[in-house]
């Protein structure tokens, strides 16, 4: 027969047990035997930490009272282990190459090593697990009562209530936890003699309750079908149950988080790893292992429901069923397979958080406090490190045994794991951000993690206490001030809900949309973005990546006195020598690689999590204040390359400008130079032509004897008439280089073009006269005041009315002359009944050389193509316009209009 | 028969031409431009053409290429005038198979001399 004594002893023989099994395993690893302790086997049987006693113990009462929900905490590891598979690897993959070392250092080094996220993380997970491992202790208390109430009060330890119970509980897993975990601080923050003593406890746990549900099932129930005829005929609905309810639903998701997010979890299946590839078994074994677990939960609280008496604890039916029938060997077993669901939870869950609690926030605050460079010697920090980890775990298990105490009468052991769940839930949504969403930010993720923990604590924490604090009953049925819409259970009017779904809902609502919202409205720091790059990409890039502490004036010997304190004198020494770093004091004070300090800084995080190690390297480096310096400097010399380059770009812009203009310069030579030949064949021409007939007709009367008067007459006269042709072109020629030279001396003087024009009429009267053409007078402005050298315009103004005359081939032929103002302007239109400019000539009439192709015979006073070419270049120095439009004769007629002179308007205005 | 078509429009040259060739005795017309000159040519069918380049409507030029385009007017000798007297012009008149190139000013015996050698050439 089994006493409390007998039972207890056995627990402690058991730690015993383990304790070597610890021992020797981390012997081994040390020897380098660690083949076996390295093995997927292991892996996986570790991750089943996950099943604690709430679920040995637990899932036949959940079972019991609830149905087929237990099935969802199974469900949830499985569909991550075997669909999330990809998500784990990334996770385990950055965490190796991050050297992490809990889940608090993993946000904290993917949010730009944010102390603060860390601190807070680690706080969540501190607030979170406390009730777990207040649920350990229950499960161990209960399951030793369980036992005494079937024996009697006669053994010492049997009287004992249950909170003396718990709390020499407590103590113990305390004192064999510091044992235990915190041997030493190891350099990856991994522990193989835990990882195997765990593994252990998995087989245990596992073949009690195999054992258990064979004995009840096939034993006792005769058959799983006899079993559930059984139940039927007792009135157990068991056909009622709702597994897909919102509950069931709310359950998978926070068994799906916890197995990532829970402390422990993350300690055994992302740090604890040693192989990447140990998930490609863990990934079809953990769900197996699951199965198992979970095979005779149903038969065993349907046998227990059947025929244990009324207001038995379903909870320990594991524990009960075995002991009622007489089977104590068997008992004590499952009482063997409980506790070591309990220990091995405690155990992992307490070192998972003691170095979260060091390394986040112990060593941050000592560094603050600058107290380090007093903690000297060998391995100083590593054992203030080791200290403060003993200080947290014994504070973890007293404030587990505080909940405990506090929360003693709530009845059953899930829904105290599934406030813990819930808890810890907060963290998933800034791990997948940290995993796949490069933008999010810090402070996104600090706000929501906080923001959905807040939530959590108000509607599922806070409310556990329901039973003991008379304050927070009032609380939950009023709401704080007497506001309905924030009572705890039935936030913002939603009520009739599952306390348990409600606060899921709502904190991870607010958790994410903080996330988003904050993330997209704020912007990453630089070293938050390389991180996010580091861990988004982690299979894309190398490590080579990994950002460097600006560069600043440490010496080895300071790096070294760094190292030594976190890693000892010999692993220290191991990893300068492996990088060839010299640190002999002839060296001391030489240049250190950049690269080197972010290995040492990685190699400092696998110890002490890297927004401490971050910290702790940079106040060593940059103890000089010199790195920000250096920081500029470099700034400085990159915008100095920057600027150089600018520099450079615009030069060759301004050489690629220069000979694009060279070459529009060189073609306009080449144009003016084709237009110079051109011009001087033009001219050759214009002096050949009259040379030809005065050499001709020369030679003729020269030569010819019997010429009459008459003819005679004529020669001579055509002679005549051509030399003065000649002359006018040459006069003509000089006269356009002076005006394309600007050479000549312009008198430009208030003139009344009105008097021009009459004088330039009257010297072509003659000429008009001649042609039997009369030059008709339309009409005319009484003056035209314009700023200009008379001389100049009325050359315009006859070479334009000499055209008209000359050129004119109307049988009837009429030059008409009219004036006007307009818009300011002073214009003259000269037109003729003459055929008129051809349309081909039209765009070229004003250039050099040309003639509009009249058919009118040519002679002395013709023009020779440069008249309206030099009166166009005059009109433009007037600042006026010289243009062909239409006129009121059908022929051609060309428009003077020049600018009226300002100082005569007003007398214009006077006049008109 | 036409012996000679001069095509010139300066009034004052073809004056002149006129009156050399008339004096030499041989049968002188004349055309101010090259549409007249082709009219002329193809209605008096002349033995030979003293052809001016720089011409109203249709340039001596064109009215070469159009006599050398023209089979019936094979036997035609064309003799260029120009003024300008620049190797492209010659080159030019050479390329339309002209038969003779007078540049302006001229000597009246060259002209006399040039027209005599053409008539005699094609005299068959």
């Amino acid at each position: 027969m089994l006493s409390p004594d007998f039972v207890i002893l056995t627990g402690v023989a058991y730690v015993g047990l383990l304790f070597l099994i610890a021992w020797v395993s981390e012997q081994h690893a040390h020897s380098g035997y660690a083949h076996f302790l390295r093995s997927p086997a292991i892996y996986t049987l570790s991750i089943s930490v996950y099943c604690t006693s709430w679920t040995f113990y637990g899932a036949v009462g959940t079972a019991a009272r609830n149905g087929l929900e237990f099935l969802a905490i199974y469900m949830g590891p499985t569909i991550v282990f075997v669909g999330w598979w990809f998500m784990l690897r990334k996770l385990i993959h950055i965490s190796h190459a991050q050297r992490i070392t809990s889940v608090a250092d993993f946000l904290s080094s993917r949010f730009g090593k944010s102390s603060r996220l860390a601190v807070l993380v680690t706080l969540i997970a501190v607030v979170s697990i406390t009730p777990y491992i207040a649920l350990q202790l229950k499960a161990i208390t209960t399951s030793i009562q369980a036992v005494s109430v079937a024996k009697g009060g006669e053994d010492h330890l049997a009287r004992l209530d249950e909170l003396t119970l718990a709390f020499g509980v407590a103590v113990g897993m305390a004192l064999f936890t510091i044992l235990f975990g915190t041997r030493n601080v190891d350099a990856r923050e991994q522990h193989p003699g835990v990882v195997a003593a765990i593994a252990f406890e998995a087989v245990v746990k596992l073949i009690a309750l195999l054992a258990v549900g064979v004995f009840v099932v096939f034993g006792l129930g005769g058959g799983a079908s006899d079993i559930f005829t059984k139940a039927v005929e007792a009135g157990l609905d068991i056909h009622e149950q709702q597994p897909l309810g919102s509950r069931w639903v709310a359950v998978l998701a926070l068994s799906a988080c916890a197995v990532i997010c829970l402390p422990r979890q993350f300690q055994i299946t992302v740090v604890e790893n040693s192989n990447e590839d140990h998930l490609r078994t863990a990934g079809w074994a953990f769900p197996a292992y699951l199965l198992l677990m979970s095979i005779f939960t149903m038969p065993i609280a349907y046998y227990g429901l059947a025929t244990m008496p009324e207001g038995s604890n379903p909870d320990m039916f594991v524990l009960t069923l075995p002991m009622s029938a007489g089977y104590d060997a068997l008992a004590l077993f499952a009482f063997i397979g409980g506790f070591s669901s309990a220990t091995s939870m405690i155990i992992v869950a307490s070192i998972a958080l003691s170095i979260m609690v060091s390394n986040h926030v112990v060593l941050p605050l000592l560094l603050r406090g600058a107290r380090f460079p007093e903690e000297t010697g060998e391995r100083g920090i590593a054992r203030l490190m080791l200290r403060a980890r003993r200080v947290s775990i014994a504070v973890m298990l007293l404030l587990g045994f505080l909940y405990f105490w506090f929360a003693k009468d709530s009845d059953a052991l899930a829904p105290i794991g599934l406030i813990s769940f819930a808890g810890v839930a907060q963290f998933l949504p800034a791990l997948l951000a940290a995993l796949y969403w490069r933008h999010a930010t810090v402070q996104g993720a600090f706000y929501g993690t906080l923001l959905g923990f807040f939530v959590w604590a108000w509607t599922l924490f806070m409310p556990s206490f329901e039973t003991t604090s008379p304050a927070i009953a009032v609380l939950m049925e009023h709401g704080p001030w007497g506001i309905t819409s924030l009572r705890p259970e039935a936030m913002f009017g939603l009520t009739d809900i599952d306390p348990l779904v409600h606060s899921v809902f709502w904190s991870l609502l607010v958790n994410v949309s903080v996330l988003v919202v904050v993330s997209m409205s704020t912007s990453q720091e630089a070293m938050e973005r390389i991180q996010a790059t580091l861990f988004v990409d982690a299979f894309q890039r190398r490590a080579s990546m990994q950002p460097h502490i600006a560069r600043g004036s440490v010496t080895t010997g300071d790096l070294f006195l760094v190292a030594e304190r976190v890693l000892g004198w010999k692993q220290a020494t191991a990893l300068f020598e492996a990088s060839g770093i010299d640190r002999g004091p002839s060296n001391g004070d030489a240049d250190v690689p950049p690269d080197f300090i972010t290995k040492l800084e990685k190699e400092l995080a696998g110890s002490i999590g890297s927004a401490s190690a971050h910290i702790l390297l940079t106040t060593v480096v940059a103890k000089d204040s010199i790195s920000l310096e250096e920081v500029m400097r470099m700034a400085d010399e990159t915008q100095q390359a920057i600027e150089y380059s600018h520099e450079l770009e615009e030069k060759s812009r301004e050489l690629r400008i220069a000979a694009q203009q060279l070459q529009e310069a060189n073609a306009k030579l080449q144009e003016l130079h084709r237009q110079k030949d051109d011009f001087l064949s033009q001219v050759s021409h214009e002096i050949r032509t009259p040379m030809t007939s005065i050499r001709s007709f020369s030679e003729i009367l020269m030569t010819e004897q019997d010429l009459s008067p008459e003819q005679i007459d004529r020669f001579i006269s055509t002679i005549h008439n051509e030399s003065v042709r000649l002359t006018r072109l040459i006069e003509e020629i000089l006269d356009l280089s002076a005006l394309e030279h600007g050479e000549r001396n312009w008198e430009n003087a208030p003139s009344n073009g009105e008097a021009v024009l009459d004088r330039s009429i009257a010297v072509c009267e003659a000429l008009a006269r001649r042609r039997m053409i009369s030059i008709e007078l339309g009409a005319r402005v009484c003056c035209g005041w314009v700023l200009a050298d008379a001389g100049r315009l009325s050359q315009v103004f006859i070479n334009i009315i000499a055209n008209a005359i000359s050129h004119n081939d109307a049988s009837d032929p009429r030059v008409h002359v009219t004036s006007f103002i307009e818009n300011g302007c002073y214009i003259v239109e000269i037109s003729d009944n003459g055929s008129g400019i051809n349309e081909a000539y039209r765009e070229s009439i004003f250039d050099k050389f040309v003639r509009a192709g009249s058919s009118v015979q040519s002679g002395a006073g013709v023009g020779l193509g440069l008249g309206l070419n030099i009166s166009y270049r005059i009109v433009e120095r007037l600042g006026g316009t010289l243009s062909l439009v239409k006129g009121r004769l059908n022929g051609a007629c060309f428009r003077v209009s020049l600018p009226l002179h300002a100082q005569c308007e007003h007398v214009q205005a006077l006049r008109s | 028969m036409t012996d000679i078509l001069i095509v010139e429009d300066e009034p004052a040259i073809l004056d002149s031409l006129s009156f050399i060739l008339g004096r030499n005795g041989w049968t002188v017309a004349s055309a101010r431009d090259g549409d007249l000159a082709l009219e002329a040519v193809r209605r008096l069918k002349p033995r030979m053409l003293l052809l001016d380049i720089m011409l109203p409507k249709k340039s001596g030029l064109d009215v070469l290429k159009a006599i050398r385009a023209d089979p019936g007017m094979t036997k035609t000798a064309v003799v260029v005038l120009t003024a300008r007297g620049q190797q492209y012009d010659r080159e030019l008149a050479a390329e339309l198979n002209a038969d003779g190139f007078i540049t302006k000013p001229y000597a009246n015996t060259d002209v006399v001399a040039e027209v005599r050698r053409m008539l005699a050439l094609h005299h068959a």
